[in-house]
């Protein structure tokens, strides 16, 4: 065990993979020499070479489709997408040709392919380096997509999206990078790529939630704990499929629900979340479920961040109201 | 079959790629003039006003690091080395001409007709800074996603011939990294394709963030690019105010005369880091490397001329750095008072006419932001 931050767990991650399968290629802009602009393949080039860690040219769809034909030559590559909010270059590659490829072989050819990239707000970052842009791959049959909340969850899911042979988009919340530190066990492990957490037990209420959102939604557990309110906190870790076996049981014990997202309202997760409980659940709610999102607008400008991302506050407020329902 | 006649001979092929241009320089890095006969062109105050202009955004730089270090700018992308390329290329374009800027091409649109004022307010993150129409800015706020303003210069060049407005180009800057988007080979063949007004500027300063330019491609020039676009390209000394605004012209001229469009590559070098989050070029670069682009800094050689002939010196430099002082001051000022930035304001500006659920979060969030 060693205290390791979010980005030191990934870096830790890739370096264990690397090691273990000498197919694994790590490759992106800025990811070799620089190792990234977040540093989390800082050494990576140094210590396993250009052959292995490399940077390309500038062009995120070129970056998505050389992974697929490293992956059709049986390779195992692990591009970096160095903002989400860029993923819109590669949709086609992503979307349109990775995600449909087993389906189009009849099942025979996998393409084993780790999309990292980071993701989220509120580090007053420019433009289109902040959006939560995950439901926009999230809704795409044939590709996972995975977000850790804490660093062990971090280092064990994308061991797991490496060594899985369909493509996995692991997104890393660019926000907990560095303000979070947590015991991470040294070589492999894995955590499963499809199973949501119960981070922390109650029987009130459940709060279903994911990346910094998770931490967000502690907080709030943490706060009404103390008026003798129990609140149960998931952490969703993947965002398709959706682990709706752990969410259901949860309802089932607290009968009542609020689903947390970054995202703006309209962008998915959080309804897809809700309908599957609706679907599986709704006879077991006392409320009506409750959503937390942020309003439909283009991610603000850096400025007025902080009024627009959905946090604790907003949280509590839903919670409250979703207990006070009679 | 094995002893067949090689007829198509690539090898050979890949040679005749050799690029057979030099260039084009006026002033080398020593001072000395090389181009006479451009340089007699030039009046001594028009080359005061070249040299202002580099002064000018040396100085915004400089303000602008400092201010971004004491956290009042937000995101800044250092132009330090780059001011010939900027400068020299903007002050060859009409105010009716549509300037569509990258990130690092903040100066440009500045002398374009945005106050700084205003291009700090988009530092800073505030959309103030990008309303546009109340100072008539012909143009877009600097474009983030790497070469997305490519594509759209040439629309907005078409735009410009199918509404045969005479006289006017579109023109538009990306870096070295961006010639390798898709959308940088898309805009400029759509350009060649239509045949329309449009002068592609490709700012090479040797490094994308860490990626070095050999990286990017296997082409000897960026310029070369242009060829399967079938338009015409031309290299030039960016550290050269001079050569740099003579391609410009040039460009603008040809390309507003109705003959297509042109594309410059400008060799130059970014003196700082990418941007002042948190870059460290040490991680990428060598001093040997970074040494010779120092010594030809855009600055040193024309103020060298220019004292030579006597009409330029360090009081008068001073002296007018004083004043470009005074004026990001009063620009900082004016940035501090811009109102405070409300969600609902931005929700009733994501569709002309709010949509019924944006009307709804529109009441929520006035009635917070109203406590
Ligand atoms: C589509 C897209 N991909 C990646 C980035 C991240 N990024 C910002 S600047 C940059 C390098 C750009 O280099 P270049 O085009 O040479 O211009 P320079 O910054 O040197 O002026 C990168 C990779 C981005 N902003 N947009």
């Amino acid at each position: 065990m060693a205290k390791m931050s979010y980005i030191q767990a990934i870096t830790d991650a890739l370096r264990v993979e690397l090691k273990n399968d000498d197919k694994t290629l790590i490759f992106g802009e800025d990811v070799g020499k620089n190792g990234g602009v977040f540093r989390a393949t800082d050494g990576l080039q140094a210590e396993f070479g250009e052959e292995r860690v490399f940077d390309t040219p500038l062009a995120e769809s070129g970056i998505n489709g050389l992974a697929m034909g490293l992956a059709l030559q049986g390779f195992r590559p692990i591009p970096e997408i160095q903002f989400f909010g860029f993923v819109f270059e590669a949709m086609d590659e992503i979307a349109g040709q990775m995600a449909r490829t087993r389906y189009r072989m009849n099942g025979k050819v996998g393409l084993p392919i780790t999309i990292r990239s980071p993701f989220g707000g509120g580090t007053h970052t420019p433009e289109m380096h902040a959006d939560s842009l995950e439901a926009v791959v999230a809704t795409v049959p044939g590709l996972r997509v995975v977000t850790p909340s804490n660093p062990y969850d971090a280092k064990g899911l994308l061991i797991s999206a490496i060594k899985n042979n369909d493509p996995v988009v692991f997104l890393e919340n660019l926000k907990l990078y560095r303000s979070m530190k947590d015991e991470v066990p040294e070589g492999e492990y894995t955590v499963p790529l499809d199973k949501a957490k119960v981070v922390r037990e109650g029987t009130d209420i459940t709060i279903i939630a994911y990346s910094a959102e998770v931490n967000e939604s502690l907080k709030v557990a943490e706060k009404l704990e103390k008026e003798g309110k129990s609140v149960e906190v998931i952490d969703l870790r993947s965002l398709s499929p959706i682990d709706t076996d752990t969410l259901v049981a949860s309802v089932n014990k607290t009968h009542r629900v609020v689903v947390v997202q970054e995202a703006q309202r309209m962008a998915g997760v959080a309804a897809k979340v809700v309908s599957d409980i609706s679907e599986r659940a709704i006879l077991a709610l006392d409320a009506p479920i409750g959503r937390v999102s942020a309003p439909d607008t283009i991610y603000p400008f850096g400025l007025a961040e902080d009024d627009w991302l959905p946090g604790a506050a907003e949280i509590e407020e839903k919670v409250r109201e979703i207990l006070d329902f009679n | 079959m094995s002893s067949r006649v090689k007829f198509v001979d690539f090898a050979a092929k890949k040679e005749s790629l050799a690029s057979k241009d030099k260039p084009l320089q006026v002033i080398n890095s020593k001072g000395e003039i090389i181009n006479k006969e451009i340089f007699d062109q030039y009046s001594d105050e028009e080359l005061v006003d070249l040299m202002k202009l580099m002064v000018w955004e040396r100085t915004l730089h400089q303000r602008s690091n400092a201010l971004t270090r004491q956290g009042r700018l937000g995101f800044y992308a250092p132009t330090e080395g780059q001011e010939a390329s900027e400068m020299g290329a903007q002050l060859a374009f009409k105010k009716n001409d549509y300037l569509l800027p990258a990130y690092r091409d903040v100066p440009q649109l500045i002398k374009h007709g945005l106050p700084i004022w205003k291009a700090f307010l988009w530092s800073r993150g505030h959309v103030l800074g990008n309303d546009f129409e109340e100072e008539g800015v012909v143009g877009l706020p600097p474009q983030i996603i790497i070469g997305a303003q490519y594509v759209q210069a040439a629309g907005v060049a078409l735009g410009i011939k199918k509404n045969g407005l005479t006289d006017t180009v579109a023109y538009t800057f990306t870096g070295d990294g961006g010639t390798s988007q898709g959308d940088f080979y898309e805009g400029i063949n759509f350009a060649g394709a239509y045949q329309v007004p449009a002068v592609f500027f490709v700012q090479n300063n040797g490094y994308a963030i860490s990626t070095p330019r050999h990286v990017q491609t296997a082409a000897e020039t960026l310029a070369q690019k242009a060829v399967a676009a079938g338009i015409p390209a031309v290299q030039v000394d960016g550290m050269d105010i001079l050569a740099v605004y003579e391609v410009a012209k040039a460009a603008r001229d040809y390309a507003a005369g109705g003959n297509g469009p042109a594309l410059i590559e400008s060799l130059t070098f970014r003196f700082g880091p990418h941007t002042n989050a948190g870059d460290d070029p040490k991680r990428y670069r060598s001093t040997d490397e970074e040494k010779p682009w120092f010594d030809s800094d855009p600055l040193i050689r024309l103020r060298k001329v220019l004292m030579d002939k006597k009409v330029w010196s360090e009081e008068i430099e001073n002296t007018y750095i004083e004043e470009v002082k005074a004026e990001i001051k009063d620009a900082v000022k004016k940035a501090d008072e811009a109102p405070k930035q409300k969600v609902s304001e931005f929700l009733e500006n994501v569709f002309e006419e709010p949509t019924p659920d944006i009307v709804e979060q529109i009441a929520a969030f006035k009635a917070k932001e109203a406590k």
